[in-house]
């Protein structure tokens, strides 16, 4: 096995090379991308590799970034979009729900729709307004579409190269605030498939499952339950869209508890749709009603106040005592 | 008559007039092909709309007036260019041999897609005002990554061209030098929208904004939409990128049949184009200059009928499709979710037939 340390930011960028040295029909496009290198850096060098032709500096403009890639998708090119930054893919909204999402059935199958609109989300960074959301329920919503989010390097050298070879429409969520964070990557062996949720730290009394930057949060507030003799049992979603309810069901059905955490705003979101799905599948072995600990139905604050919206090792297990502390 | 800076080869009379810039190379039996062409577009057109009116389709979107201009510029292409039209481009199916029924299958609401785009070569209808001009633009660059000998044709209106997706796919062509050509009907009505409140001035003098030429055309003079848009094209392939043509029409009927145009405009300024009608000038051109005789022109008209009869059993024959082909080609990989309401419909469904 070859593993190496990487961030999770270079974890990316070998993986779209990966993807590109593969396939010549794979281009990247996006703002900044080429000389710059993006302003993460994901795509730090690609440009003087393959050339502008395959790694396009565009306009300043989302929804042409997104409405050319369909083009170039129905010429038989896989584009993979970089949108700036989360706040910033509106513009483009759309096109993606209008044509990205609806034009493998309105042409009957004729058309596949194979390009990958990478979204860095979530906040954590100190950023200023915009730079710091997180929109994937409105794509998750959206038939047609697929969402993924890594929350490892080995995740998302991985599930970059495997969203780029679907032939479905994929919204790659990255969690910014974990980009420059190491972590080991094995060049070799894929793990489990795009969509399968993981379970990351196995555990008897709650289950807790979240995705992106939540995973880390998770698993210390796990650190913490443990020493206090609550045993959580976490899982990284992955596949936010569609969801791996299987492996979350055999968890529920293990602990009994249920908590699904994120950054997005908790009404109508993907922790809703966990809960809802998780009591109708498993109302008998749940021992107390499913919690969501997410953001606040506020507009992202200010970065100074960002951490207390943000789900918290606190908020978490605040959490995992009411449903310990459930009496029905 | 409009404009000076209009291209006019054919007056409203039928008389050829000389363009500095653009001459006729249509030969008789080709006009009288085009003219074939545009009679049998509007006779689908008219038809439809009785269908519509009949309750056998849920819209119809009428081109009356804009054959000279779709009928142009359809002929101008390449088998192998590509074309990006919006729901009202029937002219332009007719000339890239979709079957006709099949146009009719969106407004039949059997579908909502109707062709197979890639076999046609011609995409799929939007409805999304502007959207697929920017996906042409994507697929010109697609051509160019190849570095084959094709262009993207693409449609919009008056109307959308207000709309962002449009403008951003200017700046897009025009900085990536792609072989497009944006061709702007203005038939003057945006619904009831006049044209006047998207543009203060003339539509296609804002491609030299964005760097590339404009040209405005008699979207009536069915000649100078061909030739018009032949250059286009040729330049577009041979890498000269991209122009945007403004055809100058008016749209004859309804919006589409949901549409009462009564309302906001007058019978008069109908009139007066009813006088510039692209089909009456080609007959009269085809009369003085090709002695085209009557029976000519009467065996155009009867094959209409026949067209027309047969569109209309294709039509009648479009039955209900089967509820559960609502599940196909969501996604080109199996998923869970369309699994699942695949199986629930169909468990449904079954449980209606047993009783």
């Amino acid at each position: 096995m070859t593993t190496t340390t990487m961030t999770m930011a270079k974890a990316l960028n070998e993986g779209l090379r990966r993807a590109m040295e593969r396939d010549p029909k794979v281009l990247l496009m996006g703002e900044d991308i080429g000389k710059l290198g993006g302003v993460f850096r994901i795509t730090d060098g690609l440009q003087k590799d393959f050339g502008q032709d395959r790694v396009v500096d565009t306009p300043l403009a989302e929804s042409a970034i997104v409405g050319t890639a369909v083009g170039l998708a129905i010429r038989g090119y896989r584009a993979v979009c970089e949108m700036q930054f989360d706040g910033f893919v509106f513009p483009a909204f759309d096109q993606i729900v209008s044509q990205v999402a609806k034009l493998q059935k309105r042409s009957d199958g004729v058309y596949t729709m194979g390009l990958v609109i990478r979204l860095p989300f979530q906040g954590g960074i100190g950023a200023i307004e915009h730079h710091s959301e997180s929109p994937e329920a409105y794509f998750a919503h959206t038939p047609g579409l697929r969402v993924v989010s890594c929350s490892t390097p080995n995740d998302a050298y991985w599930m970059i190269q495997q969203s780029i070879e679907s032939d479905d429409p994929i919204i790659f969520c990255e969690p910014k605030s974990r980009y420059w964070e190491k972590g080991e990557v094995d060049l070799e062996n894929p793990p489990q498939g795009l969509y399968d949720a993981v379970v990351r730290r196995v555990g008897t009394d709650v289950t807790v499952v979240g995705y992106g930057s939540s995973v880390k949060t998770m698993l210390r507030a796990a650190e913490t339950a443990q020493a206090e003799g609550v045993s959580l049992e976490v899982i990284d979603l992955r596949g936010i869209a569609p969801i791996d309810f299987p492996t979350l069901v055999a968890s529920v059905q293990k602990t009994g508890r249920l908590i699904a955490v994120q950054e997005a705003p908790r009404t109508a979101s993907i922790s809703s749709e966990i809960v809802a799905e998780l009591t109708e599948r498993c109302f008998y072995s749940l021992r107390a009603p499913g919690l969501r600990v997410a953001g606040y139905h506020v507009p992202y604050p200010p970065a100074r106040i960002e951490e207390e919206y943000r789900p918290s090792v606190g908020r978490i297990l605040d959490a995992v005592d009411r449903v310990m502390d459930f009496e029905g | 008559m409009i404009d000076e800076e209009l291209v006019q080869l054919l007056t409203p009379e039928g008389e050829r007039v000389t363009h500095p810039d653009y001459a006729s190379t249509l030969t008789g039996e080709q006009i009288l092909s085009m003219y074939r062409d545009m009679v049998i577009v509007r006779r689908l057109c008219n038809e439809s709309t009785s269908l519509q009116r009949q309750g056998q389709l849920a819209l119809w979107a009428p081109i009356q007036g804009q054959e000279g201009a779709q009928i142009g510029a359809g002929r101008a292409l390449a088998p192998m260019d590509f074309t990006f039209p919006t729901y009202r481009e029937h002219g332009i199916a007719w000339c890239r041999g979709v079957p006709p029924e099949d146009v009719l299958r969106l407004f039949r609401a059997v579908s909502t897609g109707g062709w197979d785009p890639q076999k046609y070569r011609h995409h799929v209808p939007t409805i999304v005002l502007g959207n697929q001009v920017l996906n042409a633009v994507g697929y010109a660059m697609g051509i160019q990554r190849d570095g084959a000998d094709e262009a993207v044709l693409t449609f919009f209106g008056d109307g959308a061209s207000s709309q962002g997706d449009v403008l951003e796919a200017f700046v897009w062509a025009s900085s990536f030098n792609t072989p497009v050509v944006f061709f702007c009907q203005n038939n003057q009505f945006g619904i009831s929208t006049p044209s006047s409140t998207q543009s203060r001035v003339p539509l296609f003098r804002r491609a030299r904004g964005f760097g590339f030429p404009g040209v405005r055309v008699d979207g009536n003079d069915l000649l100078a939409c061909y030739e018009v848009t032949r250059a286009a094209l040729e330049n577009a392939r041979a890498g000269g990128g991209p122009t945007m043509i403004e055809a100058y029409t008016y749209r004859m009927g309804a919006h589409t049949t949901s549409d009462d145009p009564t309302r906001y405009r007058v019978d008069a300024e109908v009139e007066v184009w009813k006088h510039r009608d692209p089909i009456e000038r080609i007959k009269a051109l085809l009369v003085r200059e090709y002695q085209t005789r009557p029976a000519s022109f009467e065996a155009v008209a009867e094959e209409a009928e026949a067209f027309a009869l047969k569109l209309r059993d294709d039509v009648l024959a479009m039955g209900r499709p089967d509820p559960l082909s609502m599940f196909d080609h969501v996604y080109a990989e199996p998923h869970p979710l369309v699994e699942e309401g695949r199986r629930e419909m169909a468990a449904l469904l079954a449980q209606e037939g047993a009783h």
